[in-house]
């Protein structure tokens, strides 16, 4: 597999699901992203690419609110979902987040069972009515995150005994149960062996059928791979965003050339 | 010579020694530290701890063992017929040694030349009057006997401590000489000393432990002695506690247990709660500021010294409880169901209120190693804080906390302050919190306070009461560190 190859992936014309205008984010003192506007379209996987330290990984956290949950993190400008701004004073954090799903870098399955870890969401939403409902919704969870035929024979035995790569995907079923309409991943395969990263990298592509996701990644092979948009960040700022090909193949900003060639980063 | 002198000349030699080997280290290198193989004031450490370490050792061991040795030597002078009815060998004993001590009293004042005091014979001379001029008091006449006896002891003492002064000069200067004639450049005193180093820190660890087995072991015999006197069957699973110093008691420590069970029962449904729900407000919810300034003030409670505990349990608390549930119609709730300040819900309300900082401060650290990532995923999921804590970090820290509820339990069972203070002294079974009962600790302290035989189980059954208790909360103890490392190994 030749992994500089970009498949000129087929784009179809898509309403903008996330749109950011003039975010600034402040930790304490630091400004740490800079003036960033960026739409993100439904049914496509959007990459983060930049730098360590960017602030992609920041920015990725602003869209369903994490960082409210760090104290000195202050966000201003406007981040609208379907076009409704998510940090308006009505909107419930706790509720956005049940919208805009999130998988982080670490796999970090809760020491539970399997099937506990993957009906945690729809039990605290009341999504299913019943017993048979939630069997379904785990079920069908644990199918769209390519997992079911591992461990649908063992769905009672813990999450943490899983391997690094199946408790990835098992911490996507898990978000993908809540029925997200937006899918957030923070370098999900940072901490997976290769055959592992194919299998995520393969499942985020199905993802992209029913879901908008947003991946940070550090392997520009990585969102070579999986995404159709990609967004350029350094130094908090958000250098170039555009289509896959166009930034790797073509980009307009001399920094984007530098990263992408291997010259900053 | 005092042993003091001696000590103070051990330390002189070292001093010297420090700078002897030193300087002998840098002249074997013509005075050019590099070329030594360590720093110079490790040939200098070297020198002094050769000197000092073993001396003090040896000194250390012989003052230990040398009272015991003559003690051994002198009981075995006096006969079974000098021994008046009514006392023992050991008064007999402590007769000889204060002599002895007053002989030597009465040389070092002049009173006496020491040839006087070995030669001084009761026959002759009234050695209570002489010995009562250098302020040294007798209760009765100096027997013969005794007398001959306190006279070998001195001997013996001081025979012995010469020799003692003796060899410990002579392996002080001996370690002296031995390192200061191997300090060479090429020496590496650097290694030695960090094996010196090694070794007496080996020896602090040990002397830690050897104490407490030593600890356990007087316990041990103490109990045995006990069981001598006491049938085992009456104080494991007799009924009753009533010791009574004519004899005939019943000393059983049911009673006992069940009154320590209950108070720390009613301790622990104080303590884990609200030290819980502190430790979940401290480390999930506070703000960094808040945190800062309540986390050191629930410690306070932790310093407070128990016995202000106990004297807030029977000035405070027990008659607001007695307000509430007692004085009839003049009570708060107009009933007559406490009548003493002292009961097993003062005891346990005050406990529990000083078991808060140890449950919220163990709990805390429990909770705050419960990774970052298990909250961010439940919160992901859109879960709130509360569902957070209630269905991921606390079922994630739970063999932590249970761990700390133990090392609570055990320090509940263990008190002893608040317990003589607030919870009676009454021995019996019952389920109500507003009566008086009593505790293992509690019967300890009164078996062993005020004026009593130590050779009656009433007393010794002390002993018993506290390996039994010592049983217990090492028990729950290894049970709570178990539980805990089992569950730190989860996440590392």
């Amino acid at each position: 597999m030749n992994d500089m190859t970009v498949v000129d992936n087929t784009v179809e014309t898509q309403s903008t699901k996330i749109a950011a205008q003039n975010v600034n984010v402040y930790y304490g003192e630091s400004h740490a992203i800079k003036d960033v506007n960026v739409e993100i379209e439904d049914k496509t996987v959007t990459a983060f690419i930049g730098p360590s330290g960017c602030g992609k990984s920041t920015f990725l956290r602003c869209l369903n609110r994490m960082n409210d949950t760090i104290d000195i993190c202050r966000v201003t400008g406007d981040i609208l979902l379907d076009g409704e701004d998510i940090y308006d004073k009505r909107v419930d954090p706790v509720q956005l987040r049940a919208q805009v799903g999130m998988v982080f870098q670490k796999p970090n399955p809760f020491p539970k069972s399997i099937y506990d870890n993957v009906a945690y969401g729809p039990r605290i939403h009341g999504l299913a009515r019943n017993k048979a409902e939630l069997d379904e919704i785990v079920e069908k969870s644990l199918r769209r995150g390519a997992i079911w035929d591992e461990v649908k024979d063992r769905l009672q035995s813990p999450g943490t005994g899983l391997s690094g790569g199946q408790q990835q995907r098992l911490c996507i079923a898990r978000a993908v149960a809540t029925e997200p309409e937006v899918l957030l991943m923070d370098e999900p395969c940072s901490a997976l062996d290769p055959i592992a990263t194919a299998q995520v990298e393969e499942l985020i592509d199905e993802l992209r059928e029913n879901y908008s996701v947003v991946i940070v990644t550090h392997s520009m092979q990585q969102a070579a791979r999986v995404s159709q948009k990609t967004a350029f960040f350094h130094l908090g700022n958000l250098v170039e965003f555009g289509p896959t090909g166009q930034i790797f193949t073509n980009p307009e900003d001399p920094r984007t050339e530098s990263y992408i060639t291997g010259r900053i980063g | 010579m005092p042993t003091i002198w001696l000590v103070l000349v051990l330390i002189a030699l070292s001093v010297a020694g420090f700078f002897l080997g030193r300087s002998r280290a840098l002249a074997s290198a013509n005075g050019n530290p590099k070329n030594l193989h360590s720093l110079p004031s490790y040939y200098g450490h070297n020198v002094a701890l050769s000197a000092l370490v073993p001396a003090l050792a040896i000194l250390a061991a012989w003052l230990l063992l040398q009272p015991m040795l003559v003690d051994t030597r002198v009981s075995n002078m006096i006969p079974q017929e000098a021994v008046p009815e009514g006392t023992t060998l050991g008064l007999v004993m402590s007769d000889v040694r204060r002599v002895a001590e007053g002989l030597d009293i009465a040389v070092a004042q002049g009173a006496m030349t020491a040839e006087q005091a070995r030669n001084l014979r009761t026959e002759f001379s009234d050695v209570r009057g002489l010995l009562g001029e250098v302020g040294v008091a007798l209760g009765a006449d100096v027997r013969p006997e005794v007398m001959r006896a306190a006279q070998a002891y001195r001997t013996m003492s001081n025979t012995g401590t010469t020799i003692m002064t003796i060899v410990v000069a002579l392996v002080a200067v001996g370690g002296f000489a031995w390192s200061y004639g191997r300090t060479h450049k090429d020496f590496r005193a650097r290694n030695v000393v960090e094996q010196g180093i090694m070794a007496l820190l080996i020896i602090a660890a040990s002397l830690a432990i050897l104490t407490t087995v030593g600890i356990v072991l007087s316990m041990l015999f103490e109990t045995r002695n006990f069981f001598t006197l006491h049938s085992w069957t009456d104080f494991f699973f007799g009924g009753t506690w009533a010791p009574n110093f004519r004899g005939d008691s019943e000393l059983s420590i049911l009673p006992l247990l069940w009154g320590t069970f209950y108070v720390s029962l009613i301790a622990l449904l104080v303590a884990v709660p609200l030290g819980l729900f502190a430790a979940i407000y401290l480390s999930e919810y506070a703000s960094a500021a808040t945190r800062s300034f309540a986390k050191p003030l629930l410690e306070i409670l932790a310093g407070i010294p128990t016995i202000v505990y106990g004297l807030f349990a029977l000035l405070t608390v027990g008659p607001a409880l007695v307000r509430f549930f007692g004085q009839g119609e003049d009570g708060i709730l107009g009933v007559e169901w406490m009548t003493g300040a002292t009961s097993v819900l003062t005891a346990g309300l005050v406990m529990g209120i000083m078991l808060i900082p140890f449950v919220s401060s163990l709990s805390d650290d429990i909770i705050n190693a419960v990774p970052q990532a298990m909250r961010d995923g439940s919160l992901g999921l859109g879960a709130t804080k509360s569902e957070t804590v209630r269905q991921v970090v606390i079922p994630a820290a739970l063999p932590g906390i249970v761990g700390a509820v133990l090392l609570a339990a055990s320090r509940a069972i263990g008190e002893t302050m608040i317990v003589v203070m607030g919870a009676g002294a009454i021995a019996k079974f019952s389920a109500n919190p507003l009566e008086a009962m009593t505790t293992i600790t509690t019967r300890i302290v009164s078996q062993l306070t005020g004026d009593t035989d130590f050779a009656s189980p009433e007393t010794l059954v002390a002993f018993a009461l506290g390996l039994t208790l010592f049983v217990l909360t090492l028990g729950l103890n290894v049970l709570a560190l178990y539980i805990v490392r089992k569950y730190r190994e989860q996440y590392d």
